[in-house]
C-alpha cells in the first residue's frame, strides 16, 4: 500500500526527516511513537502533500502510484488520509458544505455521479451514528469554536465520511477523555477492513489497547531508529525515551 | 429631450450644462428642488468634480471618469427612450414592491394598492406634487451641499428619482425595491436623487438595485435622503451590479431621530469605479446604526466607500463593518469617519473593515478616522489586510478539495459575515448564490439578477 525509502525533508533549510523508510502493507496496522519534535507531524504532512515542507530526497509510493507527484487533493481522492494533530478552524465554511464538497470532488475522481442533496445528507446522517458525533456540530462551521475533543472527533467523522485506504492518525488521542478516547478508537476500528491500512501517531499507550498495532516505530531526530511488535509500546510507556535518545545520539 | 454634452475641462462645460438647460431642468420639477439649484451649483463650481488633491477623495480622482461626451436625459422621454420594452418588469425571485427606474427617471411600477395604507412610493417629482408638506419639509435638509461636490452637483442636476412615504405606525411587510436601469444607445451621465421618510414607529426595508443593460458607459451621480422619525426601523440594501465601463457616485444620507434603528448594506458585487459615500447622523438619543458593505473587484475595478457616523447625541450605537476581496490590479479605499460630539457621552461605536488580497497588484487603503470629544465613550475599530489562510487551505485540498473550489470556499467564508448581517431572509439566501457565482466566475451581468430578475444584455458582459 505504501512504501517509503529514504525520505528527506527540510522547511527553511532545516532537514526535519532524515531518511525515512516504512511499508505498510493492506490490513496492517502501524504505530509511530517518538519524543516530541522527533518530525512525526512533519512526515504525515509531507505524506499528505503540504507544501511548506520541500522533500529534497527518496521517493514514496501510494498504490503503486508515485505519492510525491501528486497534488494534495489528488492524495486524498486516491485514498489517503490524514486526521490533524491540529485540526484548522475555518470560520464561514460551514461543515455540510466543505464535506459535501469533498465528497462530490472524490465522486468525481472516481467518475462516479455527485450525490444528491438527500442521497448526502443520508449518508452524513448514517456517519454520524457511527461516528457518535454531535448533530450540532456539523451544522457549524468547520471546527470554529470546537473543543479540543470535538475537533478530534470531526477528524474521524470526515474519515468515515472520505472511506480512506489509508489513515494517518496523528494523535487523535490527544487531549481526549476516557469516553471520547473509545469513541474514537470505535469510529476507527468500525471503518477498517482487510484492504485498508492504518498509520497511528501516538505518545500513549492508552489509544493502543483499541487500536491494536501490527508494528510499532520509533521515530528520532527524523529517523525510525527502532521497529517492533506491539510490546515496544508497552516498554516506551514504562521506561520513556531515554534509553532511545543514549543509543542514538548524534 | 436627450442633450448631448461634451466634457473636456469639467467645470466650463458643466456649468455651461447647467446655465443653458436650466428651463429644461425646472421643467416640471418641484418647487423646493428648483429653488434648491441655485446655491448647490455655485458649491459645486466652486469645488468641481473631486481629483485626488481634495483630502476626501484621495483614492478616487473623479476627474478622468467625468470627462467625454454624454447623453443627459432633461425628460421622462428622453430618459426613457427607447429603453422601455428592454428591460424586464416580469415578477423577480423575491416578493417584493417593485419600482423601475430608467436612467434615473422614474418609469413605473407594480400596482400600488398592494402597500399599506397611506403608504407612497412613486415618482419624486410626481409625489411631490401630491405631498408637498412632506416634500418641503424633508428634501435637501439633509443633503451636505456644502461639504461635498458630488452632493452639490447632484442637487443643481437631479430632476427625477423616487419618493418612499411610510406614515407613523404602519410596517410596510414587503420589501420595496428600487430597480435602476442604466441604458442607451450612447454614453450617459445620469443624476437621479431618492426620498424617503419614514414616521415615527413604522417600519420599511428597501433594496436599491442598479444594473446596467446596454454597453455603453454610464456616469452617473445619485443621492438616497432618509429620514428615520422616532421609534422607526429601517434597512437599505444597496446591490450595485453594473459593468466596467460604469462609474457611480453614489450618496446616502440618513437622519436618525430617537430609539431610532437603522442598516445600511452596500454591496458593491460588480462595478467599474464606485463611490459610495454613506452618511449617517444619529441626531437624537438611543438611536442604533448598523452600516455594512461588502465589495468584490477583479480586474480593474475601483470601490471606495467613504463612511461618516456623526454621534451627535448621547446613548447612540454604531456598528460598522466593511469586507473586501480584491483579484487581479482592483484597488479600493475605505474611509470610516467616526465624530463623537463633545456632550455625546455613552456612545459605542463599533467599526471593522477587513480585506482579503488575492493577488499582489491588488491595493487596499484602509482609514479609520476617529475623532472623539466625549469622555465616557466606548469606540474601538481595527482594519485588516490579508491574503487566503495558508493553513485552512491545504487543510481543504487534504480532504480532496481542489484549489480553485478551496478558493471559492474561502473567499466565501470571508465575505460571509456582511451577509449574514442581511435582515431579510430570502435577499440573504439571494445574495449568498450571487456572491458564489461571483467567485465562481459564473456571475454574469448577461444573467438575469437574482434579486430583482433584471435582465443583463449579453454585450455588457465587459
Ligand atoms: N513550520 C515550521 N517551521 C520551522 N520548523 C518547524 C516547522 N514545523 C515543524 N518544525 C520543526 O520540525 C521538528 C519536527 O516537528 P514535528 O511537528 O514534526 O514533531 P512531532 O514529532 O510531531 O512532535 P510532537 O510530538 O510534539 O507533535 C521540530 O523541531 C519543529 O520545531
Ligand atoms: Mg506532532
Amino acid at each position: 500500500m505504501l512504501v517509503i525509502k529514504d525520505l528527506h525533508a527540510k522547511i527553511d533549510d532545516k532537514e526535519i526527516l532524515r531518511g525515512i523508510n516504512l511499508e505498510v502493507k493492506p490490513g496492517e496496522v502501524h504505530a509511530i511513537m517518538g519524543p516530541n519534535g522527533s518530525g512525526k507531524s512533519t512526515l504525515s504532512s509531507v505524506l499528505a502533500g503540504n507544501e511548506k515542507f520541500e522533500v529534497v530526497e527518496g521517493e514514496v509510493s501510494f498504490n503503486d502510484k508515485d505519492l510525491l507527484d501528486l497534488a494534495p487533493e489528488d492524495r486524498a481522492r486516491e485514498g489517503l488520509f490524514l486526521s490533524f494533530q491540529y485540526p484548522v478552524e475555518i470560520p464561514g465554511v460551514s461543515m455540510v458544505n466543505f464535506m459535501r464538497t469533498a465528497v462530490n470532488e472524490h465522486r468525481k475522481y472516481a467518475e462516479k455521479d455527485p450525490y444528491t442533496a438527500s442521497e448526502f445528507l443520508k449518508l452524513m446522517r448514517e456517519k454520524k451514528k457511527l461516528v457518535e458525533i454531535d448533530s450540532n456540530l456539523t451544522n457549524r462551521s468547520v471546527n470554529e469554536g470546537f473543543s479540543g475533543g470535538e475537533k478530534k472527533k470531526n477528524e474521524i467523522f470526515q474519515m468515515a465520511m472520505l472511506e480512506p485506504k489509508l489513515a494517518i492518525l496523528d494523535e487523535t488521542d490527544s487531549g481526549l477523555d476516557i469516553d471520547a478516547l473509545r469513541v474514537v478508537a470505535n469510529g476507527v476500528n468500525k471503518l477498517k477492513s482487510p484492504e485498508t491500512s492504518t498509520i497511528v501517531i501516538t505518545h500513549y499507550q492508552r489509544l493502543l489497547d483499541h487500536i491494536v498495532p501490527d508494528f510499532v516505530h520509533v521515530l528520532y531526530k527524523g529517523r525510525i531508529v527502532k521497529s517492533a511488535g506491539k510490546e515496544l509500546a508497552h516498554e516506551l510507556e514504562e521506561k520513556g525515551y531515554d534509553w532511545i535518545k543514549k543509543e542514538f545520539e548524534d | 429631450m436627450n442633450k448631448t454634452c461634451r466634457i473636456v475641462n469639467l467645470q466650463e462645460e458643466y456649468s455651461q450644462l447647467y446655465k443653458e438647460n436650466l428651463s429644461l431642468l425646472e421643467n416640471g420639477a418641484p418647487e423646493k428642488m428648483n429653488a434648491s439649484r441655485a446655491k448647490a451649483f455655485d458649491l459645486f463650481v466652486e469645488k468641481g468634480i473631486p481629483s485626488n488633491k481634495v483630502e476626501e477623495y484621495k483614492y478616487t480622482n473623479l476627474q478622468p471618469f467625468f470627462k467625454g461626451s454624454f447623453d443627459i436625459a432633461l425628460s421622462s422621454d428622453a430618459a426613457l427612450e427607447g429603453a422601455a420594452e428592454n428591460f424586464n418588469c416580469g415578477v423577480p425571485e423575491l416578493d417584493t414592491h417593485n419600482v423601475f427606474l430608467i436612467n434615473g427617471w422614474f418609469a413605473n411600477q407594480d400596482d400600488c394598492n398592494q402597500l399599506p395604507k397611506g403608504v407612497v412610493v412613486g415618482s419624486i417629482r410626481e409625489k411631490a406634487e401630491q405631498y408637498p408638506e412632506v416634500f418641503e419639509k424633508y428634501y435637501n435638509e439633509n443633503t451636505p451641499n456644502n461639504l461635498d461636490a458630488m452632493a452639490a452637483m447632484n442637487t443643481a442636476f437631479a430632476q427625477d428619482g423616487a419618493f418612499i412615504y411610510v406614515p407613523k405606525g404602519v410596517v410596510v411587510e414587503k420589501p420595496i425595491q428600487l430597480v435602476n436601469i442604466m441604458s442607451g444607445d450612447n454614453d450617459r451621465l445620469v443624476f437621479q436623487r431618492n426620498l424617503i421618510v419614514v414616521e415615527e414607529n413604522a417600519q420599511v426595508k428597501v433594496m436599491l438595485c442598479d444594473h446596467t443593460i446596454s454597453p455603453q458607459k454610464f456616469v452617473i451621480n445619485n443621492l438616497t435622503e432618509v429620514f428615520v422619525k422616532e421609534n422607526s426601523v429601517f434597512d437599505i440594501y444597496n446591490v450595485q451590479n453594473q459593468h466596467n465601463l460604469t462609474t457611480q457616485v453614489s450618496g446616502m444620507y440618513v437622519h436618525q431621530k430617537k430609539h431610532s434603528n437603522i442598516l445600511t448594506n452596500n454591496l458593491t458585487l460588480h462595478s467599474g469605479v464606485t463611490r459610495n459615500n454613506i452618511r449617517v447622523t444619529m441626531d437624537d438619543e438611543h438611536c442604533e446604526s448598523h452600516v455594512y458593505g461588502l465589495y468584490l473587484s477583479d480586474k480593474n475595478q475601483h470601490v471606495d466607500n467613504f463612511t461618516f457616523i456623526d454621534h451627535a447625541k448621547p446613548n447612540c450605537q454604531s456598528f460598522e463593518l466593511f469586507k473586501g476581496v480584491m483579484d487581479d490590479s482592483a484597488s479600493g479605499a475605505f474611509t470610516g469617519r467616526v465624530l463623537v460630539r463633545p456632550d455625546a457621552q455613552q456612545t459605542n461605536a463599533y467599526q471593522s473593515n477587513n480585506n482579503l488580497l488575492l493577488t499582489d497588484n491588488a491595493k487596499i487603503n484602509s482609514k479609520p478616522q476617529l475623532e472623539i470629544y466625549a469622555d465616557d465613550v466606548k469606540c474601538s475599530h481595527g482594519a485588516t489586510v490579508g491574503q487566503l489562510d495558508d493553513e485552512a487551505m491545504f487543510y481543504l485540498r487534504a480532504r480532496g478539495i481542489n484549489q480553485t473550489e478551496g478558493r471559492i470556499l474561502l473567499m466565501f467564508a470571508f465575505a460571509y459575515e456582511v451577509i449574514e448581517k442581511i435582515r431579510v431572509e430570502p435577499l440573504k439566501e439571494n445574495i449568498r448564490s450571487l456572491v458564489e457565482k461571483r467567485f465562481r466566475g459564473e456571475f454574469d451581468k448577461c444573467d438575469s439578477c437574482v434579486v430583482c430578475g433584471q435582465q443583463g444584455s449579453s454585450v455588457s458582459c465587459l
